[in-house]
């Protein structure tokens, strides 16, 4: 049984970590692309990127004053039992989210999208987001917090099987570059495609694509793996950088994951997770021990799975 | 990276001069002294459409009206914790900008990603006001540190910590990028050009989507902005 004030204890400390450390994957991704960048005014601009992490850390203040919409993504073990449930599961989350918003603080970014009205703690109808994932075998729970932020940089269309590789780096492309324009992306970011699915879960799994792996993780299909390459190289071949400066640096990595789509049609979307890619994960196991990382590790063999039954040999507990 | 040319760096008040304004040169960049208030839409629709009283006397005050929600919040004793600022994008503020430039005296509007050249020569050049954008995007605990003080929040309870009035007192708070100049000229419009002229190479074999949208423009330099 995993104590419920431990959770929430955990889930508070997420929050802060999420609004104030750059992820060290993300780190060494944009320092790589600072180093390559030759404007004048994008590299101006990934410096001063580099500056405000460190500031960050040391201030211990958000990184950036768009906190971003605070959700949870949760994932057990076939095991994990809770104190009090589901349900006590969900308030402690609630709980830890305004209290941080507080705390820390964070923007109070959640508001009615009619009325406007805003609580100040990023708690109303539908937010936080929770969304869970499990795993076979194992006592655990995974709490994983991102905010990403903007309302700029994300985009779905339904394609179709003739559209093809090519109708895919189209709408890639199009994506990239309105969205880039005068920095409204943020980017560089980390892109997230995509595919298939039903048009929701086109959504969620473009999303998660750039949300829950970290820079230089490759799909294990390596031929998504090796297209995922080829667009990262086409993003950073537009001559647009930071801001929408002349300059290379536009993507730190792209991360493309599939879902089984209907028949007729190739479902596409694309989301980027920006300069401040905020996202922190904690393992809470059975005996009170937490473990803090920054790779939620999300999309494991079982995740991808498209067998009907899953066979939980040791083989594919490992993969947990 | 050793051949990246270093910006010209200036150091302003947030009441400045005519002739401090006129010498900005598009992509220079500005670190900002004195006081600076936040306003946006609700702020815009309290002043403007709703006619209320601005709490603050402007532009003596202060001439410089940032587009931005803090992360902060109000403690119990009333006094302010200030973490992180970034901006917000501008160009959705265009509806009630030339009034409240006209209102409020502002020289200096702080953003995201700038208005148009023809937003710059229609009522910032008239009005003698310079746009200047924040960098990044996200140096929120960079300028940050450049908060000396949170010195009065205006209709929070009206309108929410994120749409409130802040008025922030500044020490050289920055960086911050000169986007338009005294005539009108756009940064983002030279870059966007600059960039454009690479993008049929660019797309070169990809191919249209088989099913259109309504609005669709396919001209690749079009800043779809307004």
């Amino acid at each position: 049984m995993i104590s419920i004030d431990l959770i929430q204890h955990t889930a508070e400390i997420l929050m802060d970590k999420a609004a104030i450390e750059i992820p060290e994957d993300y780190l060494d991704g944009l320092k790589s692309a600072a180093e390559v960048e030759d404007g004048d005014l994008s590299s101006f601009v990934l410096q001063a990127m580099l500056e405000n992490y460190e500031v960050a850390k040391e201030d211990r203040r958000a990184m950036c004053g768009d906190t971003g919409t605070p959700r949870w993504y949760v994932k057990m073990g076939n095991e994990t039992k809770i104190e009090g449930g589901p349900i006590a599961l969900e308030a402690a989350l609630r709980r830890a989210t305004a209290n941080a918003t507080n705390g820390v603080p964070l923007r109070p970014n959640r508001v009615h999208p009619l009325w406007r009205t805003d609580h100040d703690n990023n708690v109303g109808i539908g937010a936080p987001e929770i969304e869970y994932g499990y795993e076979p075998g194992g006592e655990w729970i995974d709490l994983i917090t991102v905010h990403k932020g903007g309302l700029f940089g994300t985009d779905y269309r339904m394609l179709f099987p003739s559209d093809g590789i090519q109708g895919i780096k189209r709408f890639y492309l199009d994506s990239l570059v309105s969205f880039g324009k005068r920095g409204l992306a943020c980017q560089p970011a980390i892109i997230g495609i995509g595919l298939g699915g039903c048009k929701d879960t086109c959504m969620v799994l473009g999303k998660r694509a750039a949300c829950l792996r970290t820079v230089g993780d490759r799909n294990t299909d390596p031929k998504i793996a090796e297209l995922e390459l080829e667009l990262k190289e086409l993003g950073n071949s537009i001559g647009m950088g930071a801001m929408g400066f002349v300059g290379k640096s536009m993507v730190i990595d792209t991360h493309i994951e599939v879902g089984y789509c209907h028949t007729g049609g190739m479902q596409m979307s694309v989301h980027a997770f920006c300069l401040s890619s905020r996202r922190a994960v904690a393992r809470i196991y059975e005996d009170g021990q937490v473990e803090y990382r920054t790779n939620p590790n999300w999309f494991t063999d079982y995740q991808r799975r498209e067998t009907v039954e899953w066979e939980t040999s040791t083989d594919h507990e490992k993969s947990a | 990276m050793g051949n990246i040319n270093r910006p010209r760096e200036v150091r302003l008040s947030t009441t400045p001069s005519k002739d401090e304004l006129s010498d900005l040169k598009l992509g220079d960049i500005v670190y900002l002294d004195g006081l600076m208030y936040t306003a946006r839409e609700g702020v815009y629709i309290r002043a403007l459409e709703e006619k209320a009283n601005i709490p603050m006397d402007l532009p003596s005050q202060s001439a410089t009206n940032f587009h931005c929600s803090p992360a902060a919040r109000i403690n119990p004793d009333g006094t302010f914790e200030m973490g992180a600022v970034t901006a917000t994008a501008s160009f959705r503020f265009a509806k009630w900008l030339p009034e409240w430039l006209e209102k409020s005296g502002a020289k200096l509007v702080i953003g995201k990603g700038g208005m148009r050249s023809k937003d710059y020569k229609e009522y910032f050049v008239p009005n003698g006001a310079i746009y200047l954008s924040t960098v990044g995007y996200g140096t929120g605990a960079l300028l940050g540190r450049g908060i000396e003080s949170v010195e009065s929040v205006h209709w929070n309870e009206e309108l929410g910590l994120a749409q409130a009035m802040w008025v922030i007192k500044c020490n050289k708070m920055g960086p911050f990028i000169v986007a338009s100049d005294s005539e009108g000229n756009c940064l983002f419009e030279r870059e966007n050009k600059r960039i454009s002229a690479n993008l049929d190479k660019v797309y070169e074999g990809t191919v249209p989507a088989t099913l259109k949208r309504f609005g669709e423009t396919d001209d690749k330099s079009d800043e779809l902005i307004g």
